[in-house]
């Protein structure tokens, strides 16, 4: 009797277990993203403009430098941190200052960022300046677009594809 | 004689006048390991102490993995590693025949998710009975890397379906490490569009899903390094249903692809597998930032713990190389491989002698039941063995026990050699001399022999539970000697109805008094038997 009983607790512990891994490898279901809502992912990598304009070396800073070491032109290599802006539906839905990586901080500005946002039309404007020297933006789009629930749409920076993409 | 008129010769307590001012006397089980012995001791009721799958956590860990590597090789042969075919080619296993597909990706995932939840119990079980300190320190500090490798292993998994669960798990993966400031660009960006997710990325998830997995495999050798004779495969018969278990649930609960990734859409319903990719919604509950901290604290805790604060370590085995004859039983029986055999100082014809490693050694007393010279029948006024243990001297036991069977006034006299980590001897009594050992296993056998000689009626040796040895192996090795299947063996000439063993956990303090019973009732039996004998 008592081994009977004793193959019983076994296959109540086996089936309980297999149970509690077949369960909850799937259940209760997650939603990432709540239903009617859409996805914005605004990321850039883009190179900020140097900070100082190139200039000629002086006389005297030529006269400094070992005569196979000399160079006409000095060009700092400092780059200008990357600043974007984007209104969704005219309210500031994102506003990010990208610095420049590197230690003499001469590398590119990169960001990610994701928005979720509920489906159907929207005024998306965005805005990013690559020189701070310029006061304001050095590059801006605006555009209407209608996403369907779980669209994921992209807003990148890339001045050879025509500057800010919306994709 | 104790004022309750009982023989209560605790060898470790601090009665003895052998014991070093460095040892620890017996201590009782924490809350958290009486707590724990609850549930463990509920299952040794169907599987059997041997069986008892809560024992051998370890070894169903190995055996889950030697599953993955069963189940993942075939996986990987028929797999196509660019980004593009993945996910076709994990979905046309449905093609093959008897289902074997499924019992292939089942087993592979259901075996994942077996894996993690054995290591977390296997963890709970050693932190509940504070298994993390001292000669354990190697062994914890060396666990906790495994949990890293299981988890990027069992993640990176995930991602090489491609399907959306992969997709999610990977994109939020990267967004959470680009929380820390390490890289410069954003590892998110290569999921924004499809063209950016190349195959070098894919076989980037490879490499980690494999190598994670390899580094896991090579982790684990380090783990039990300083075990002897590790547990690596679980009792056959808990192997073979565990197996087929998941098998059959990996036929009535296929796991299936969640449709094709698709970076233009964010998945919006997901069967997660909670076992594994919790991380994620905590992520999202929390912040990356938080969910960082939480996984760095736990981590920096596990490893924290053997540093803690605790009570001295009890002394370690002592060699004695006079007395060693360099016969290596001690280096087979120890548990922790903390002896090893090097050439004798003194001796030039090739003898070796033990040595012992004091920061491996548990200080359970194993080597000195393993050693010859342990036997109490040497002539010696004083008995010096091979290896023994300064808080307990195999001397003084011998020396207690002549001299407490000499003043033993019962008509009917017992000894009862029981390990303190085991139950209790509750109700002591006149016919009772009782000794405590650091473990079981510590007993050189020829002390039952030797008691019975000496004058005992009946001689019982009690331990933990089967499978339930505090050091490993003292029960087993124990059990094994007295039934002469191990060395030093108890000799088959003493009778068998002189003598009981019972292997009983803390809690379990009537199973011991009913074996104590037994014994008294044995030698009612026989007293009158020799009676009659003597008068013949
Ligand atoms: C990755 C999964 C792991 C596996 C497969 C595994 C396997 C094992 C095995 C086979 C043993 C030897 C058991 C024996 O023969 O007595 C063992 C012992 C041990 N493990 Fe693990 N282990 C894992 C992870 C961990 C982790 C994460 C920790 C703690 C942080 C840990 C702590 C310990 C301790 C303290 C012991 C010693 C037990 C004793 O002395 O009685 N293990 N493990
Ligand atoms: S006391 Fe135990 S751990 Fe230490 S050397 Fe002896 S058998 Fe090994
Ligand atoms: S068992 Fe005893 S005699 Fe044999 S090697 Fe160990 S200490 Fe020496």
């Amino acid at each position: 009797m008592s081994r009977t009983l004793n193959w019983i607790g076994q296959a109540l512990l086996y089936g309980g277990f297999a149970v509690a891994l077949g369960v909850f490898s799937r259940w209760p279901i997650y939603h990432p993203l709540a239903s009617g809502m859409a996805q914005i992912k605004v990321s850039f990598i883009h190179h900020g403009l140097r900070v100082a304009d190139c200039r000629p070396y002086t006389a005297e800073e030529q006269a400094r430098m070992a005569p196979n070491m000399r160079k006409s032109m000095k060009c700092g290599r400092e780059r200008s941190p990357v600043s974007i802006e984007v209104d969704i539906d005219g309210k500031l839905a994102l506003r990010h200052v990208a610095p420049p990586s590197g230690l003499s901080h001469d590398g590119a500005s990169a960001m990610y960022q994701r928005i979720d946002l509920p489906a159907g039309e929207h005024r998306i404007a965005v805005r990013i300046n690559d020189n701070k020297a310029v006061a304001g933006f050095t590059a801006q789009r605006e555009a209407t677009v209608t996403l369907v629930p779980a669209q994921v749409m992209v807003i990148d920076f890339n001045p050879d594809k025509g500057g800010i993409v919306l994709l | 004689m104790g004022a309750c008129g009982c023989f209560l010769m605790r060898l470790r307590s601090a009665s003895t006048s052998i014991e070093s001012p460095g040892a620890v006397s017996g201590t009782g089980p924490s809350f958290t390991a009486s707590l724990y012995r609850v549930v463990e001791h509920a299952l040794d009721k169907p599987f059997g102490a041997r069986a008892n799958p809560l024992k051998q956590l370890g070894a169903i860990g190995f055996l889950l993995l030697w599953l993955l590597v069963a189940s993942g090789v075939p996986l990987y042969i028929m797999f196509d590693t660019a980004a593009e075919g993945a996910y076709r080619s994990i979905e046309s296993l449905d093609l093959l025949p008897w289902r074997l597909g499924s019992i292939l990706r089942g087993l592979h995932r259901y075996a994942t998710d077996a894996f993690v939840c054995v290591m977390g119990l296997h963890i709970l079980r050693e932190w509940m009975l504070g298994r993390f300190r001292h000669f354990r320190k190697w062994l914890w500090i060396t666990g906790v890397p495994l949990v890293v490798l299981a988890f990027i292993s069992a993640v990176g998994g995930f991602w090489l379906n491609w399907d959306r669960l992969g997709q999610y798990s990977a994109q939020t993966t990267a967004e959470w490490i680009d929380a820390l400031p390490l890289l410069a660009m954003p590892l998110a960006r290569n999921f924004l569009y499809p063209a950016s997710l190349g195959d070098r990325l894919f076989t980037l998830f490879i490499f980690i899903h494999i190598g994670a997995s390899l580094f896991l495999i090579f982790g684990l050798w380090f783990h039990i390094q300083r075990i002897s004779r590790a547990r690596v495969l679980p009792e056959w018969s808990l192997a073979a249903c565990l197996s087929c278990t998941l098998i059959l649930l990996c036929l009535v609960l296929p796991v299936h692809g969640q449709g094709p990734a698709d970076l233009q859409i964010a998945p919006a319903a997901l069967a997660l597998d909670w076992w594994i990719l919790f991380i994620h919604p905590l992520t999202v509950a929390t912040s990356p930032a938080i969910a960082w901290g939480l996984v760095l604290c736990t981590l920096g805790l596990l490893l924290l713990l053997p540093f803690l604060p605790t009570r001295l370590r009890s002394p370690v085995a002592v060699v004695n190389p006079d007395n060693c004859s360099g016969c290596a039983r001690c280096f087979d029986d120890c548990p922790y491989s903390a002896i090893t055999m090097v050439p004798h100082p003194d001796r030039l014809d090739g003898l070796h002698l033990a040595r012992v490693d004091a920061a491996a050694c548990a200080s359970c007393g194993i080597c000195t039941g393993a050693c010859p010279s342990s036997t109490p029948f040497r002539h010696d006024t004083i008995l010096e063995t091979g290896i023994d243990m300064p808080q307990a001297p195999i001397d003084s036991l011998r020396r207690q026990l002549r001299q407490g069977l000499e003043e033993m006034q019962d008509s009917r006299r017992l000894v009862v050699f029981s390990c303190n980590k085991g139950a209790t001897l509750l109700s002591p009594a006149t016919d009772i001399l009782h000794f405590e050992l650091i473990c079981a296993g510590m007993l050189p056998p020829a002390f039952v022999e030797f008691a019975i000689r000496a004058g005992a009626d009946g001689v019982l040796v009690s331990g933990c539970r089967e499978g339930g040895c505090v050091f490993r192996l003292g029960q087993q090795w124990m059990a094994g000697r007295l039934v002469g299947m191990r060395e030093p063996h108890l000799r088959s000439s003493v009778a068998q109805d002189r003598w009981l063993s019972v292997w009983a956990d803390p809690g379990d303090e009537a199973t011991l008094q009913d074996a104590i019973d037994v014994l008294r009732r044995r030698c009612d039996a026989r007293i009158p038997v020799i009676a009659k004998e003597m008068m013949q």
